[in-house]
């Protein structure tokens, strides 16, 4: 059936994949919102992949909305930057997303301030040259805003001798639930493009592609009626089909080429952004407004009021439901980022971080706790997933922790996106034990050495 | 604010609705027409068999494992064993079968999904050795106006030797073309208007079937039309060296067990390959062999062999098929 579909539609795709339910009903045609400015706001020192940043404030300190309030301690780090005008109440271990305890700025806000920005100011980024637009992108703070926080400025500094040929950005937006890129498209064209026409200069890139899910026309034909006449700029539809928006499997559905086994995209001529980052890189240089805010949607059945919040980095999780209106008597699970791949929080306390794509409130009909059955060798898992491992047989070996041996069988190769553990008739945990086995194996590979 | 706990688990938190208990039920199912088309021709017998089977198959599964007894798999092994039987066995042999599928074929691997061969072919095979006269008896096909008249001797005491037994005993399409050269018309092999085992009969209901489970996505389409594509080509080849000494295709397409075997046995997802290449290779061998035991082994017909040698081989078609990864670089050694 599914495969009569694909021959139906044409827009392109990479193979396999799954299908989930998209539920994006919730909040897609709702305009981004402001929420209103809460009483405290809590910054950890750790938002991003690489090293955290150094705080360069102390307890008592006044600061002003888009002021630095850490440092970056290294390439691979970016410095933070205050979400609101107000008082340094302390550097502290808070909850963190991740479960852990973790350094934080915690900053009271000033009830007084107007909240404009430090210092706002036109940028004229055209004279700048690409090493300081850069150095530019990484003092704003910038990470990729789909998830996984990999901080910009690093994504575009080409390794020596190797060079960008291809700029894509990833507005697919593939996790159910959210619509966070979809409403950002439809309202923030200009800085979308904006962003792309300063990174399209960084890179050299001959060409950009934004890849978008063809269950989003209107921000297809949005984006496809506003792209700039001077920009070689081009929007392609793609299947709707999860993990479209893993940045192997969009290079792949948009210019049918693969990143070699073990390597990065640049080995493949590309460099891939999140487009909600290209928002916020039109933005820097328009307002020279740091990433001091983002748009998250707050969604799911177990929201009293669904919504797209443009919020500032640090607002608690309380805060944000109980602008929502709270979450109804049978939530059972509150997720940062999407379904597929989020992460369940249990601490009201925790803060939206630069990474944070949407709040998913699930109640208890979607996590009906299911039985684990044995596999059955249904191959269900090895036609879902997107790499094209052999689930089936990484799950025997990983039941019986012979984690040496699932090497041969490409585990590293994961991209860790739940299709098999999606789904699994016997609702065996698969990626949950692929996680488990990477740890052990890097772990191991760690001590040896 | 809440009094229940939030629940700490990892990604990803949404499950597609399919589970194996589901697919299951489905295969169960869908072989209800098949077993109303045999009880066509053979009236109460054909439900009676299948009773005793499916009763030995659940009950040692109830027995040694109350686990797995709701997922329907030992329902559909009593099934599958029924009808691979001939409607005139006696019941306490088709209770043995039953018995003997689920005992040795399957709990003895250590229960669903880590059996190795296809548990009602295992039970057939204790059958065929053990009672290989009550096994190769075939009563003649009827219709509805037969419906209460029992075959063969489906009442006849464990151990008892002769008595009872009917006179009335017909061959099967492939044992008249073995020894006795006499074809049988193509449109009652497809009708299933032939004598034979319960599920040796009706191909168009087995067909319907194996389409309906295709659509579902529940079985994996590319073993039957490898099997069934193997058999029709060679079958084809040696018919045009030698029309007199071989049927044509068609003949054996549609007769014996091949259709119940390929789209019912050969798919059981436990004893068959995962990848894709794995399943082509499993399906092409399954054709081989059969044509190989029909036309030149010493028996009419060599489905069930022929699959209980490709299970055995399942294990080391699947590791000598891992599929091609992402990104896969020549490895330079």
């Amino acid at each position: 059936m599914t495969a009569l579909l694909h021959f139906l539609n044409p827009a392109k795709t990479f193979k396999h994949g799954i299908h989930p339910s998209e539920y994006k009903d919730f909040t897609k045609d709702l305009p981004i919102e402001r929420m209103p400015f809460v009483d405290e706001y809590v910054l950890p020192l750790s938002q991003h992949l690489g090293a955290p940043s150094k705080p360069i404030v102390k307890a008592g300190d006044k600061v002003f909305r888009g002021q630095p309030v850490a440092e970056a301690s290294g390439f691979v780090s970016v410095p933070l930057h205050a979400s609101v005008t107000g008082t340094i109440k302390g550097i502290e271990l808070r909850h963190h997303p991740t479960g852990k305890m973790v350094e934080s700025i915690v900053i009271e806000r000033d009830p007084f301030s107007p909240q404009t920005l430090y210092n706002e100011k036109q940028l004229d980024w055209e004279h700048l040259s690409p090493p300081e637009l850069v150095q530019f992108i990484q003092s704003g703070g910038f990470v990729g805003l789909g998830g996984a926080a990999f901080p910009t400025h690093v994504k575009l500094t080409p390794p020596k001798g190797k060079t960008a040929k291809f700029f894509i950005v990833n507005a697919a937006e593939c996790e159910p639930f959210l619509t966070t890129d979809h409403r950002l498209m439809l309202e923030q064209t200009d800085s979308i493009y904006l962003g792309i026409r300063v990174c399209m200069k960084i890179l050299g890139a001959e060409k950009t592609y934004i890849g978008v899910e063809t269950n989003k026309p209107d921000a297809i034909s949005r984006l496809q009626a506003t792209v700039p006449s001077d920009l070689n700029c081009e929007v392609v539809p793609v299947q709707t089909k999860y993990p479209q928006g893993a940045e192997k499997m969009l290079i792949t559905a948009v210019l049918n080429r693969e990143v070699p086994s073990g390597k990065l995209p640049i080995d493949a001529e590309v460099v891939v952004n999140n487009v909600g980052t290209m928002a916020g890189i039109g933005d820097l240089v328009r307002f020279n407004q740091p990433l001091i805010e983002r748009v998250v949607t707050v969604t799911g059945p177990g929201i009293h009021r669904p919504a797209n919040l443009t919020v500032p980095i640090g607002t608690k999780l309380s805060d944000l439901l109980a602008y929502c209106g709270g979450i109804t008597d049978d939530t059972r699970q509150i997720l940062f980022g999407g379904p597929m791949m989020g992460a369940p929080q249990v601490f009201l306390d925790v803060p939206v971080m630069k990474g944070t794509s949407g709040v998913v409130c699930l109640t208890e009909e979607l996590i009906r706790p299911r039985h684990e059955y044995a596999c059955i060798h249904c191959s269900r898992c090895v036609e879902a997933c997107p790499v094209f491992l052999n689930p089936s047989r990484l799950g025997q070996l990983a039941r019986v922790k012979r984690y040496e041996e699932m090497i041969n069988y490409h585990l590293m190769d994961c991209v860790e996106c739940g299709s098999c553990s999606y789904v699994c008739p016997s609702n065996i945990p698969l990626v949950q034990r692929f996680r488990v086995a990477k740890g052990m194996i890097r772990e191991k590979q760690a001590r040896k050495q | 604010m809440k009094t229940q706990p939030l629940l700490l688990s990892t990604s990803p938190f949404l499950k597609d609705a399919t589970s194996t208990p589901f697919i299951m039920w489905q295969v169960v199912f869908t072989l209800v027409p098949v077993v109303l088309a045999a009880t066509y021709y053979f009236g109460i017998s054909a439900l009676l068999v299948t009773g005793a089977c499916v009763a030995g198959a659940i009950l040692t599964e109830w027995v040694f494992t109350q686990r797995t007894i709701r997922d329907g798999s030992a329902m559909i092994t009593g099934i599958l064993l029924a009808l691979t039987l001939p409607p005139g066995i006696p019941l306490w042999m088709a209770f043995v079968g039953g018995v003997a599928s689920i005992g040795l074929g399957k709990l003895i691997f250590g229960g669903i999904g880590y059996n190795v061969f296809n548990p009602a072919l295992v039970g057939r095979a204790f059958l065929q050795a053990a009672f290989p006269v009550s096994l190769t008896t075939w009563s003649p096909q009827g219709n509805f106006s037969g419906f209460w008249e029992v075959r063969g001797a489906n009442f006849a005491l464990p151990f008892m030797t002769s008595t009872g037994i009917d006179a009335t005993t017909a061959a099967t399409p492939l044992a008249m073309m073995k020894w006795g050269n006499q074809p049988t018309g193509m449109m009652e092999l497809f009708l299933g208007n032939t004598a034979g085992s319960l599920g040796e009969t009706c191909a168009v209901v087995i067909l319907m079937g194996g389409l309906y489970l295709a659509v579902r996505n529940l079985f994996n389409w590319r073993i039957p039309v490898s099997i069934f594509a193997t058999v029709f080509i060679l079958a084809s080849v040696l018919h045009l060296l030698n029309p007199e000494a071989f049927p044509p295709a068609i003949f054996h397409l549609l007769s014996g067990g091949l259709v119940l075997g390929a789209v019912f046995m050969a798919t059981d997802m436990v004893t068959s390959p995962v990848t894709p290449l794995g399943c082509w290779i499993f399906g092409i061998g399954i054709g081989i062999l059969v044509i190989v035991i029909r036309e030149f082994g010493g028996l009419p017909e060599g489905v069930m062999y022929s699959i209980l040698l490709m299970n055995a081989a399942t294990p080391i078609i699947n590791r000598l098929t891992q599929p091609r990864i992402y990104g896969a670089v020549k490895e330079t050694q």
